[in-house]
């Protein structure tokens, strides 16, 4: 809430007094940073005793037929983190008792908020279990300027380019192996730069082998236990600048929701 | 075993894909238990249970003492072939596109005469012989005349092989290879000479263990497949459909929660996504393309195979979910059945107890081994059955269910913790 506050605070008065004629700008465009809802997109992999989180699944309900004549329309069903979704703070037991922590109560003006790109994909390239530093961060800064709060970060790793969903998952038989930011990197995003969250474009925030972290997934930990969101499964990072995006990402108004699906979208200045 | 079946000739396409016909179909209510104990592969005739004379055909009374009073009873089949005929000239359609067609009549030791399709086999009459009971393709019971020694092949008669569903030489769809059962029914299927075995592979992300050694397999083509994912059913169906000559339904998704221990519904949810649903999607897709072709030739659509569960016939509360998907998808299989009977495309259930596999874990032995119940899977396809209960608990399930199936409700149901 003071995050929003501040971000109002911000804003240039009157810059645009027409929303519309901000998009309109020449050179301002839209990139669209969501995975398709498709069936064969992977879902998290859990051991299997415990409850597992559906994969999207479309079940036709008339196409033009006797079901329904002159209609097509399907029933659709997801688990609340499948494809490109939100994470709201209630999704882990650290943020539980925040106020407005579900997608239903959320405040709205977190919707639209401006983001930092941090190029790790030479690195994660190089060592699938790359772990993003405090240092790495602040070489970031050095280049780009410092982090505003209330800003989404999103670590780029070019993780959704990997069409092959074996690939993508990177299983074996230690679990997963995808890049992440390590403990130090969140809990100095969350308490010294006081952002909005965290965004990957793997299937977690979390880096692959997070479960033997001090804490166990310390992106969900403490960017939940501060108010803080994820975006995951997030592609085109490769196509925003360092700095100076806006990102759109309204997560669906589900009673007591966890987190979503969604579409995310950039507003991309001129260069 | 004779001459295997060879690989058939290649189906002309200027010609006309023939339509499926059916022995004779109709049956008294009584005469059913003769089918109903040729489903599980067994010989049973009626036994008078006050003067012990053995009944045929199926009746109401006793032909000696007219004792209403008549048990279905396992015979062994014992007798003497002491005429036979071959028939040359017929007005049903299915014995007219199959003559000439050898029959006899056999004095059975127990003192009937009946009448039975001779094997090509067993010499000329007089001669020892033993009766089998078999399914024909209507799926009534017939009675088959063998040598009365050593093995008998059905697949050696050229008529007779059409009562099985012999995998040699067939075109098969395992629906899920990733499982150690669904691997150990590809190798199974393997050796008893499948032409083409089409494996489907779920969630490709996650290896299991022993699923690489399939793509060794001269016959094995690995297909993605998730039965949870109607598009995907759809889109193997679209590819392959019209090639498949037996479907083997091995999905399986097992947890081991009874209503107590598990809150809410998701797990069961995914039980019946796999179990039921699962076989429903692919009775959906898969099913009118079998009937199509039922009659194509030697290389013909003929069966389709779901593995179940004992715990279908009566709930294993700690499995409690689990033994209610299995009762859907039993339930579904009887209306696939029904809706495969008249192509004369084979339904077969299998059902197993225990598996000595990870969610079996905790149940005690004997618990059946992969390997077991894929034999059990190839032996029914070679056979002429619709129900298979593989193994001891499965046996003992089976034979007091039969006798009452309430006492079997309570017996298990007390074990739950």
């Amino acid at each position: 809430m003071k995050a929003a506050k501040k971000m109002k605070k911000k804003a240039p008065a009157g810059a645009h007094a027409n929303v519309g004629s901000l998009l309109g700008s020449p050179g301002v465009h839209l990139v669209d940073l969501t995975q398709t809802l498709s069936p064969d997109f992977p879902a998290i992999v859990l051991p299997p005793e415990m409850g597992q989180c559906r994969p999207f699944r479309s079940e036709e309900i008339s196409r033009y037929d006797d079901r329904g004549p002159g209609w097509y329309w399907n029933n659709v069903s997801f688990g609340e983190h499948t494809g490109t979704h939100f994470d709201a703070p209630i999704h882990w037991i650290s943020g539980r008792d925040l106020p407005n922590n579900s997608v239903d109560t959320l405040p709205i003006e977190h919707f639209i908020a401006p983001a930092c790109v941090i190029d790790c994909s030479a690195e994660a390239k190089a060592d699938a279990d790359f772990l993003l530093t405090v240092a790495h961060v602040k070489a970031f800064e050095k280049r780009h300027g410092r982090i505003a709060a209330a800003s989404w970060v999103l670590m780029r790793t070019d993780w959704s380019k990997r069409a092959d969903a074996v690939v993508y998952q990177n299983l074996d038989e230690t679990g997963q192996h995808t890049p992440g930011p390590d403990p130090d990197c969140v809990r100095f995003l969350v308490r010294e730069r006081n952002v909005l969250g965290f965004g990957t474009e793997t299937i977690g925030t979390d880096a692959g082998q997070a479960a033997h972290f001090k804490p166990p997934y310390p992106c969900h930990y403490y960017m939940h236990g501060a108010g803080k969101y994820g975006l995951q499964c997030l592609c085109n990072l490769d196509l925003l600048p360092a700095t100076g995006a806006l990102i759109v990402a309204a997560p669906l108004k589900i009673l007591q929701g966890s987190g979503s699906p969604l579409r995310v979208f950039a507003i991309v200045p001129a260069r | 075993m004779g001459e295997p079946a060879k690989r058939p000739k290649r189906k002309n396409p200027v010609l006309r894909t023939r339509l499926p016909t059916l022995p004779p179909a109709a049956r008294s209510r009584v005469a059913l238990g003769l089918t109903a104990a040729a489903a599980r592969g067994r010989l049973e005739l009626q036994v008078c249970l006050d003067c012990g004379a053995v009944q045929y055909p199926p009746r109401e009374v006793c032909r000696d003492c007219l004792s209403h009073r008549l048990a279905w009873r396992s015979q062994d089949g014992r007798g003497e072939l002491i005429a036979e005929t071959t028939l040359r000239n017929a007005q049903e359609l299915f014995f007219r596109e199959r003559l000439p067609w050898r029959i006899g009549n056999v004095r059975l030791d127990s003192g009937v005469n009946v009448i039975a399709y001779v094997h090509k086999n067993v010499r000329p009459a007089p001669c020892r012989v033993r009766v089998e009971a078999a399914l024909d393709r209507a799926s009534q019971a017939v009675l088959i005349a063998v040598a009365d020694r050593g093995r008998t092949d059905m697949a050696d008669d050229p008529r007779l092989r059409e009562m099985t569903c012999d995998p040699h030489g067939r075109k098969i769809l395992v629906t899920d290879g990733k499982t150690a059962l669904g691997q150990a029914i590809v190798h199974g299927l393997s050796a008893a000479g499948a032409d083409l075995i089409w494996i489907g592979e779920a969630e490709p992300w996650k290896k299991a263990s022993g699923f690489e050694t399939l793509r060794a397999l001269p016959q094995a083509v690995i297909v993605p497949l998730d039965v949870t994912d109607s598009r995907s059913v759809h889109q193997l169906a679209g590819e392959i459909g019209g090639k498949v000559d037996i479907v083997v339904n091995t999905g399986d998704y097992h947890r081991t929660f009874g209503i107590a221990s598990r809150h809410g519904v998701e797990t069961a949810q995914l039980e019946m996504e796999v179990n039921y649903f699962g076989l429903l999607r692919l009775a959906q897709a898969f099913a009118p393309a079998l009937i199509a072709r039922a009659a194509d030739g030697a290389a013909n659509a003929i069966a389709w195979v779901n593995v179940l569960s004992i715990f279908a016939l009566a709930n294993h509360p700690p499995h409690g979910t689990y033994s209610a998907s299995k009762a859907a998808a039993l339930s579904l299989s009887q209306a696939l059945r029904a809706e495969l009977r008249p192509a004369g495309v084979r339904v077969i259930n299998v059902f197993p107890g225990p598996i000595d596999d990870d969610w079996d874990q905790l149940e005690l032995p004997p618990k059946l081994s992969p390997n077991a119940l894929a034999k059990a899977v190839v032996d029914a396809l070679k056979g002429s059955v619709e129900d298979v209960y593989p193994g001891d608990v499965a046996q003992d399930w089976l034979a007091r269910n039969l006798e009452n199936p309430k006492a079997l409700e309570r017996e298990v149901g007390g074990k739950a913790p």
